[in-house]
């Protein structure tokens, strides 16, 4: 049925079909501005798949958003929904702060992401696998040797190392991002040990909770049933030789990491014993945990703890939160552990430039979802654009996450920059650059009434005995104004994620 | 085929264990708090030394002195309810408590970690003395948030291991807890003998059986207060759930159900050392408590639990090993046992 929708920004008084279909709220509209809204088209018209939302917030009464908005931050508090601010050895906890309006992603448009993201874990899966053997690509001259060599997450010591079918990456969490175009780009792989799922099970949760008459009529795919897809994968990867139903552990650094809520949350769903390093211990080339009745063997191990920290004797020596002789019993093949270490190889983001050639190389594809255009700051001509241009980029170190180490050149001062070219000449592989994207926007509650803010989307991807896609994922929200940084760590908020099902979209 | 399914790992059972006791430990605080503030309203003219003792069973004296000076009841609360540095403070148990249930909350229902931290919220957001109209209803408060706590303990959780340690701490707790108040109150009342009999003596074990909410079933069973009734009732009685023998038969009954051994024999030295004491409640008569000395008694008793505790960290723990960065430092804080 074809409705007639509002322009968003006519004042109130131009007409009274702003106020059942726009996003006035207490007299102040809604400006998309010169961004991509996920919610609004270039003229300002609501997106046909946003429409029934839009119509349900304007029909809401005086101050009821903020209610809402308020009620889910009580619960946020009241459930202890937190994450550990670093730098702190109180432990400080802060609840990750939610959004209520959530951003919608149409069904058709989530089948095409959904292949792109299987297709792209899939080559790099290959990628990783052909690095620790024969290096296949490196020898066909798709990619210079020494970018691997010299790539931080790059570990020889997994060499010749094949984990249960053959699969290293088994949980990824790819940023997504969608510029002024329209276009949705792939801004990062996040192999390594990625976060957030528990926020995308939990905002669902509060949403439901809060807010519940916006799901009538919206057909939003559900997500709840990742924890049993998550355990499931962890199953399939059990140490040849198990016959008996494989016992699998999540090991969390503890309660004073970042992320201890999401361990403990997802521990929790999964009904797996949260272990520290210290519970277990590594005898006979296998590991085992400390319980109440002595030692009992662990198989499979979802570990929430870097390479470098995982066990004092293959990697980093002063890690006390690792255990020590793991990677002897996963040499052994005894234990397995997800993701399996190494698999940050892939993750450098001088590899992240790759990413479209492995694609060709091992699928025989074109890549479905594009990369961003990436500079490297160690090929000269590359460098010399970069350092021109320092105002108009990001330059992101090669092997930080979280935010860290990083320069958005439009919102830093000239000296910022001065600070960065210098870093760039003095190490340019660790460096890489990126044009500024416009990210999207979508509306978000801010005080009384909505303002665009920026966006990305992390989708969750899981591979065990196949590849799948939860339908949904982390929106994450730069929450201060004008902000391109969604990180958590750095200001940033989350939103709930709504896949609609196919019919959703005819709303 | 049933699953069996996988024992506990040490460091959870330790931290179940200590949630329970700082919890239980939290409530006692506030049952002992309580107390004194309703002896005060039947007895308006008892002098402030009414509140010394209660300081003096925390075994604080000199500290409580030299940060506050004399036992007032303003100081004297602020400093059990709410003061940070006493480790024993209602506000430090349930931050401590919270701290355990953080680092379990994998084994305990959601229900029972929301629970924890919302009384660690309210506490933090009292923080200090609250009107003095308010005073008996804040303390009755905490003393109800424990025992929603339990409640959901008890109908959110299964009763497996997890849940065995859990009660093993709280009973444990509760059965040292109730000897203390005993031995406090017995040592304060006794000497004035002039006035057994009296209706002041009568309000002081009034106060004691209403401190453990215990006033009205010691009426069913005993009629009259009398002081070694009383004993006998919070110290032997098999049906009140705060007398120290009910405690410690369940206690003993937990254990077992987490060891698997029989009840009666013993593999463990925990399991030993609790079927002494259980055995020694069961055949003690209270003429021979009260002639042998009640302190005495109730000292020894102390020890006994205490040796327990001792026993079940060496009969479970697999020699976790302690880290002691200093990010790390205070998820082990937590397991040791509070200063006396």
């Amino acid at each position: 049925m074809r409705r007639e929708v509002a322009r968003p920004h006519r004042t109130s008084g131009e007409s009274r079909q702003s106020h059942t279909h726009g996003v006035v709220m207490q007299g102040q509209a809604y400006d998309p501005g010169s961004f991509y809204d996920e919610m609004f088209d270039a003229e300002g018209h609501a997106r046909p798949e946003a429409r029934l939302l839009l119509d349900t917030i304007a029909a809401l009464g005086e101050g009821q958003l903020q209610r809402c908005q308020q009620a889910a931050e009580r619960v946020l508090v009241q459930l202890g929904i937190t994450f550990n601010v670093y730098g702190d050895s109180a432990g400080t906890e802060r609840p990750f702060p939610f959004d209520l309006v959530p951003r919608i992603v149409r069904a058709d448009e989530w089948t095409w992401i959904e292949r792109g993201l299987k297709q792209r874990i899939h080559a790099l899966n290959e990628f990783i696998n052909d690095i620790y053997h024969g290096q296949r690509i490196l020898k066909d001259g798709i990619i210079p040797e020494e970018v691997v060599r010299t790539a931080a997450s790059f570990r020889p010591q997994c060499i010749g190392l094949t984990p249960p079918k053959g699969v290293w990456c088994h949980i990824t969490g790819t940023d997504l991002v969608r510029d002024g175009d329209g276009q949705i780009y792939v801004l990062e792989d996040n192999l390594r040990v990625p976060s957030g799922v528990s926020y995308m099970l939990e905002n669902r949760d509060l949403m439901k909770r809060t807010f519940p008459q916006v799901f009538e009529g919206l057909r939003v795919r559900p997500v709840f049933e990742y924890p049993s897809r998550l355990l499931e994968t962890l199953e399939t990867m059990a140490p040849p030789g198990v016959t008996t139903k494989p016992v699998v552990v999540l090991l969390t650094p503890g309660i004073y990491n970042s992320a201890y809520f999401e361990h403990s949350y997802l521990a929790q769903k999964m009904g797996i014993p949260l272990v520290e390093g210290r519970d277990l211990v590594v005898e006979d080339d296998a590991v085992w945990m400390r319980t109440t009745k002595g030692l009992r063997r662990v198989h499979v191990i979802y570990r929430r703890i870097d390479d470098d920290f995982l066990d004092p004797d293959a990697f980093r020596p002063d890690s006390l939160l690792g255990v020590r002789g793991l990677v002897r019993a996963y040499r052994a093949g005894r234990v397995s552990l997800a993701n399996a270490p190494g698999n940050g190889v892939a993750d450098d983001k001088v590899m992240y430039a790759y990413v479209p050639e492995m694609i060709k190389y091992y699928e025989g594809e074109d890549p479905i979802l594009p990369n961003v255009p990436t500079f490297l700051c160690f090929r000269d001509q590359d460098r010399q654009h970069v350092l021109q241009n320092l105002d108009s980029l990001v330059v992101k170190a090669a092997n930080e996450a979280g935010g860290y180490g990083m320069l958005v050149g439009p919102h830093a001062t000239a000296a910022e920059r001065d600070a960065f070219a210098e870093k760039i000449r003095a190490n340019p592989r660790n460096y890489i650059a990126q044009p500024t994207l416009a990210l999207s926007r979508v509306p978000t509650l801010v005080g009384d009434h909505l303002e665009g803010r920026h966006v990305d989307l992390r989708p969750y991807i899981l591979y065990g005995d196949n590849i799948q896609v939860v339908p949904g994922g982390l929106t994450r929200v730069a929450l201060r104004k004008g902000s391109l940084v969604v990180n958590s760590s750095q200001g940033g908020g989350s939103k709930d994620t709504w896949v609609l099902t196919s019919a959703g979209d005819a709303a | 085929m049933r699953t069996d399914s996988l024992p506990l790992l040490s460091r959870v059972a330790d931290s179940v264990y200590w949630m329970a006791r700082y919890i239980e430990r939290a409530e006692n605080v506030a049952r002992f708090i309580g107390v004194n503030l309703n002896l005060q309203l039947d007895l308006p003219l008892t002098p402030a030394h009414q509140w010394q003792p209660l300081i003096d069973t925390s075994g604080d004296t000199d500290v409580f002195r030299e940060r506050y000076g004399d036992a007032t009841q303003g100081r004297v609360i602020e400093y059990l309810a709410y003061d940070g540095e006493n480790s024993n403070s209602i506000a430090s148990c349930l931050r401590l408590a919270r701290e355990n249930a953080r680092s379990v909350r994998e084994t305990i229902s959601s229900e029972m970690w929301a629970q924890v931290n919302a009384m660690y919220l309210q506490i933090q957001t009292q923080r200090s003395l609250p009107e003095p109209e308010r005073l008996l209803d804040a303390f009755r408060e905490i003393r109800l948030g424990c025992h929603l706590f339990q409640g959901l303990a008890d109908a959110t959780m299964s009763h497996n291991e997890a849940w065995h340690f859990l009660r093993l701490g709280r009973k444990l707790e509760r059965a040292d807890k109730t000897s203390r108040l005993l031995d406090v109150k017995y040592f304060m009342l006794l000497p004035s003998t002039r006035d057994v009999g009296t209706p002041y003596d009568d309000i002081h074990w009034s106060a004691v059986l209403k401190s453990v909410s215990g006033f009205e079933m010691y009426r069913k069973k005993f009629g009259r207060i009398t002081p070694s009734d009383v004993v006998d009732f919070l110290v032997m009685d098999g049906e009140f759930p705060r007398a120290v023998r009910y405690c410690i038969r369940c206690a003993s009954e937990s254990l077992h159900a987490i060891t698997g051994t029989p009840i009666g024999a013993f593999y463990y030295t925990s399991e030993q050392l609790m079927g002494q004491l259980q055995a020694e409640l069961d055949f003690t008569s209270v003429t021979n408590v009260i002639r042998n000395g009640l302190h005495e008694y109730l000292d020894r008793l102390q020890i006994k639990v205490n040796a327990i505790d001792s026993s079940l960290r060496e009969d479970f723990a697999v020699s976790v090993p302690q880290i002691v960065t200093q990010s790390q430092s205070q998820s082990q804080g937590t397991a040791g046992p509070a200063s006396r």
